[in-house]
């Protein structure tokens, strides 16, 4: 089951909002179509994005994806664990493999993601 | 996802599905591309023991008085005279020199004669021999669709082979069962062709069943082979195992608009020989030098450089990449490529989607094949 905690993005990523600050992430669905990750390379502390800029990737063995920013803003934190384990993303992508935390310049970019059930009718229900 | 139920299948196709493999089209087949994942179907074969279904592989039978002749004027490596169960390694040429298709070809009798070429060049290759025919002396028949191929790989395939009820009586053929050479024996279905060949780099073996005898031997080596940590094993592990040890795949390192010399097997060419499609052509390319080769590099930055990246020494294009992956024994990133044969001193790098990521040269190939020593004997790694 998809969480409903969080927000959903076309490309497969999540939200989770905590204050003015989203924890952003692969969603289980893209972790396993990607399969065996093995490099993940985020963006620095301090970097500020539009919405939908390009901010990183995730390698696997067969494929890259580039990682876009779902929602404009400043980087705050990234996290050293998945780019120092990168199997961390397969194997706890909604949890302790979340990429990066961003503050967000406009809250209101949340309405135009999808909750729970708009993602879950996105994998085909 | 796209519809597979039009693909070919084969024998194993449903057992796939039903058991978790992710399925994607493959020349014109629903292959199993990964079960578990491929870091640990790669682990398995290294460790243990595998179990491949490519029954996408072509199989063509050439009979007759004048087959023998016929395949060595096609072929650029010597199979006229070779014996009965023995197997060689070729490459089919176009008069140019570029490569056809990569081939094994079997000697099962006196004038019976057993090719295996790649699906993806299966149609090609069917014609190519077709067109070739002499009109008398040479019989061909295409046996893919009747024929599934059964790989068995790994240290422990030995005595997993072993196991089977089904070889029960060819215990001391498969004892003497050389690297490289085959032999018959009749099956329920029909002939089985057991060959100790692979594309794994590890000990292993290849079986040729009927169709009708294949599912039961699949079912049969995975129970007998659950202490030896026996797997089932998908195309993107079958593609990273034959990485690390340098094995061409066709499309990649082998194609038209590269010869068998700049590929790097040009051990498989025998210039001397009676004259082969292409051979003139080759002859040529090694007397003039030939222009480019395939190097083994190791990425220093992060990130994996893919086929057709570009590969560069002090930013000045002297090639592409071939194949590039994260190698999952050696734990890094590493590519093939296809360069100017005369690599000039400087700083390598790729382009990797527009930033030039360092490089350096490592020694041919990356890991060493064990495919003939004691399959016990741990792998030395050099880090």
């Amino acid at each position: 089951m998809v969480p409903d905690d969080r927000k959903y993005t076309q490309e497969h990523e999540w939200v989770q909002i905590d204050g003015d600050t989203g924890t952003v992430g692969l969603t289980d669905y893209a972790a396993g179509e990607l399969g065996d990750i093995v490099f993940v390379e985020l963006p620095e502390v301090g970097d500020e994005f539009s919405k939908g800029d390009t901010v990183g990737t995730v390698e696997s063995v067969k494929a890259v994806a580039d990682m876009f920013l779902p929602v404009s803003g400043e980087i705050v934190a990234i996290n050293d664990a998945v780019v120092e384990s990168p199997e961390l993303v397969n194997n706890e992508p909604m949890d302790d493999g979340w990429l990066l935390k961003v503050k967000l310049d406009d809250m209101s970019e949340m309405d135009n993601l999808m909750d729970a059930n708009g993602y879950q009718e996105l994998l085909g229900g | 996802m796209s519809d597979l139920s039009q693909l070919q299948q084969t024998p194993l196709t449903d057992w796939h599905a039903e058991h978790g493999a992710k399925m994607v089209e493959y020349a014109g087949f629903a292959m199993p591309v990964q079960y578990e994942g491929v870091l640990a179907e790669h682990e398995a074969v290294r460790k243990r023991v595998g179990l491949f279904d490519i029954t996408h592989m072509g199989e063509i039978l050439v009979t007759g008085p004048g087959a023998e002749a016929w395949l060595e004027s096609l072929v650029t490596n010597r199979v006229a005279g070779i014996a009965t169960g023995k197997i060689v390694y070729n490459a089919m040429c176009r008069p140019e020199g570029g490569v056809l298709d990569d081939m094994l070809v079997y000697r099962l009798d006196q004038e019976e004669w057993f090719v295996v070429c790649n699906a993806a060049n299966h149609d090609k290759i069917e014609a190519w021999l077709q067109e070739r025919r002499p009109t008398e002396g040479v019989e061909i028949q295409d046996v893919s669709s009747g024929t599934a191929l059964v790989a068995i790989q790994g240290p422990a395939s030995g005595k997993l082979i072993r196991r089977l009820g089904r070889l029960a009586d060819q215990i001391e053929n498969i004892d003497v069962l050389d690297f490289y050479n085959a032999f018959c024996h009749d099956g329920p279905g029909g002939r089985w062709i057991i060959s100790r060949t692979g594309y794994t780099g590890e000990h292993g073996y290849e079986l040729y069943l009927p169709n009708s005898d294949a599912l039961a031997v699949w079912q049969e080596l995975l129970e007998q082979g659950k202490d030896l940590g026996v797997a089932p094993i998908g195309l993107a592990a079958r593609d990273t195992l034959r990485f690390e040890v340098c094995y061409c795949l066709y499309g990649h390192e082998l194609g038209e608009e590269i010869t068998p010399l700049e590929a790097g097997i040009g051990w498989a060419v025998k210039l001397k020989k009676d004259d082969f499609v292409g051979q003139a052509a080759l002859r040529e390319q090694k007397a003039a030098g030939v222009p480019r080769r395939i190097i083994c590099l190791e990425m220093d930055g992060r990130g994996i450089a893919r086929q057709d990246a570009r590969v560069l020494c002090d930013g000045v294009e002297i090639g592409l990449v071939t194949s590039g992956t994260f190698s999952p024994t050696l734990k890094k990133a590493l590519a093939l490529a296809l360069v100017e044969r005369n690599v000039p001193e400087g700083q390598l790098a790729v382009d990797i989607r527009g930033k030039q990521i360092d490089c350096h040269r490592v020694d041919f190939p990356f890991l060493a094949a064990r495919t003939k020593g004691d399959p016990d004997e741990p792998r030395k790694i050099q880090e």
